[in-house]
């Protein structure tokens, strides 16, 4: 018999307060989170032949097609249209992905917590890092279109790591606000779908926002995707760090949409997590 | 041996009055505080009279206000002590509330009333090849299974060679798990969930892995844990493995413990009562 008894490792009373100990559960489970993200991306790419390189081919092939859509056939005036593209259908994949995976991993998460503990947040957090980590190689295509286009690369792409950890915050939150609603509900994924292909319409990706009649632009000046979508997009294609008034904006948005996110997810993920 | 006599006893009438012989079980050692305790813990799941699973029809008819709220109890004020070191086997029907008591010591249901706390580090051995994937290897597995227990990848690595040699499955270490059989499977996955070197042991359902040697060699292990002071608390419709493996057993139904006490006595008693036939008020269904 062992003579010493391990402290208590659980105490169902000792709660604290779910938005700090929902927290720290996470952080206790990194290592998963690290492990999961690196799953998903094995198994995406093992039994395709072109493996990783798809990840990066496959922005190039959007591009390309766009390009010739946007500038031979609808005549954009656009200066170096296929970097301006780049840029911001990189982003809007980032986000996209980074939100709509979270919804779809509901099944998977309800199949394993409900039989050990995990903290759910972990799913959401493997979403985003998916999604992150698919950034990060697609920037190597803009790269080669950058240099095949000989766009300027300036020192303001010193800026680019504040921009990805700005619309990384901002996706968890959404992340974690469709995550906790499609936990619940089946519909959620399908809605958020319809909602996002809406929202894409109303992010300058393939236009400029001054193309945009005055009576509508307040919607394009609404979404919190199209200040974000300024940080990343200044300092790579107009090669500048951007303003203070848009990285201010920005932040304040991620942040909000993170603090809501979580407190939502931890003040009913735990219901919603157990029922189905 | 007081206990059997009393039981053999009450089976029959367990149509007149529910049974409830609970003898006192093992005292836990007044200085060793226990590894898992529950204080009146009871679980109670909420669901709506007709489940709603989709967002438009909640809407709808929240604004009907056509929401039927219902509960289902699974575990009805439970008081327990589990001593380090000692070895509890879980008996019942199904539905009794065995997995649910399980789940509420794993940290995985929180009680709706009563207070759960258990000393120690646990390894809940909940279902064989949870979050395995096919296409990873059994290497990859093994690391992606420490993840799940928490631990991190150096941690894991160190542990790789052992549990292969364990569930006998090196040459097979770098091929995709999907060619695995479901024994090699699950002899892999039990020799991860044992390899962590846990306090406390949740078993659920389990011990039936690969072949007679196999099981076997998963005995061994468990009465090294038991050697080695370990606590291990077991859920099975196998009252052979309850005998074999504790030194405590429980018998729980409707939610509630009908019988604490030593494995060969609750298992009898057990095993008089299914086979009586009594009539006893319907079980709750539990998740």
């Amino acid at each position: 018999m062992s003579a010493a008894v391990p402290p208590v490792t659980y105490d169902s009373a000792r709660r604290g307060l779910p938005i700090v100990s929902e927290a720290l559960a996470l952080w206790d489970f990194r290592h998963l989170v690290s492990e999961l993200v690196s799953r998903d991306i094995k198994v995406r790419y093992k039994r395709s032949v072109l493996g990783i390189a798809w990840t990066m081919l496959s922005p190039l092939v959007n591009m390309v097609a766009l390009t010739i859509v946007f500038s031979e056939i609808l005549k954009t005036q656009i200066a170096n249209f296929p970097v301006y593209l780049l840029t911001g259908s990189l982003l809007w994949t980032f986000f996209a992905q980074g939100t709509s995976y979270a919804a779809s991993l509901t099944v998977d998460a309800g199949d394993i917590t409900r039989r050990i503990y995990v903290p759910r947040s972990v799913f959401v957090a493997v979403s985003v890092g998916v999604a992150l980590v698919n950034l990060l190689l697609s920037l190597i295509p803009l790269l080669v279109i950058i240099l095949v286009t000989r766009h300027p690369i300036s020192a303001a792409w010193l800026f680019l790591p504040v921009a990805i950890l700005v619309v990384t915050l901002f996706t968890a939150g959404i992340g974690l606000l469709v995550f906790t609603m499609s936990s619940r509900f089946v519909d959620v994924k399908e809605t958020y779908l319809v909602i996002l292909s809406t929202w894409f319409f109303l992010t300058p990706i393939f236009y400029v926002p001054a193309i945009v009649p005055e009576k509508f632009r307040w919607l394009i000046t609404l979404n919190p995707v199209t200040h974000i979508l300024k940080l990343f997009r200044a300092p790579i294609y107009e090669g500048r760090i951007p303003g203070a008034r848009v990285l201010a904006l920005s932040v304040a948005v991620a942040l909000v949409s993170l603090a809501a996110g979580w407190l939502f997810y931890s003040r009913k993920n735990e219901d919603y997590g157990t029922r189905g | 041996m007081k206990t059997t006599v009393l039981e053999a006893d009450a089976a029959p009438q367990a149509e007149a009055e529910p049974l409830r012989v609970t003898p006192p079980p093992a005292q836990p050692l007044p200085h060793l505080p226990p590894a898992i305790e529950l204080e009146s813990v009871s679980v109670r799941y909420a669901f709506e009279q007709e489940p709603i699973l989709s967002l438009k029809e909640y809407a709808i008819r929240s604004l009907q206000g056509r929401i039927q709220h219902g509960e289902l109890v699974a575990l009805s004020n439970i008081s327990l002590a589990i001593r380090p070191g000692e070895s509890v086997g879980v008996i019942g029907p199904n539905g009794a509330g065995k997995s649910t008591l399980l789940k509420v010591m794993a940290r995985v249901r929180r009680p709706s009333e009563g207070r759960v706390r258990v000393r120690g580090r646990v390894a809940p051995l909940m279902e064989l090849g949870l979050g395995f994937h096919g296409e990873l290897t059994g290497r990859e597995n093994i690391i992606l299974q420490g993840a799940f227990l928490g631990f991190s990848r150096k941690e894991m690595l160190q542990r790789v060679d052992r549990v292969a040699a364990f569930a006998e499955l090196e040459p097979f270490l770098d091929v995709p798990v999907r060619t695995y059989s479901t024994g090699m499977a699950s002899r892999l996955a039990f020799a991860v969930a044992t390899d962590v070197d846990p306090d406390i042991l949740l078993i659920d359902e389990v011990l039936s892995v690969g072949d007679e040697r196999f099981r076997a060699k998963c005995h061994d292990r468990m009465m090294s844990f038991r050697e080695r002071g370990k606590t291990f608390f077991l859920v099975s419709h196998s009252l052979g493995d309850v005998v074999v493996n504790c030194e405590r057993a429980l018998w729980i139904s409707e939610g509630r413990v009908v019988m604490d006490g030593a494995p060969e006595a609750v298992t009898d008693a057990y095993h008089a009562w299914s086979q009586s036939g009594a009539a006893t008020p319907q079980p709750q269904p539990a998740r």
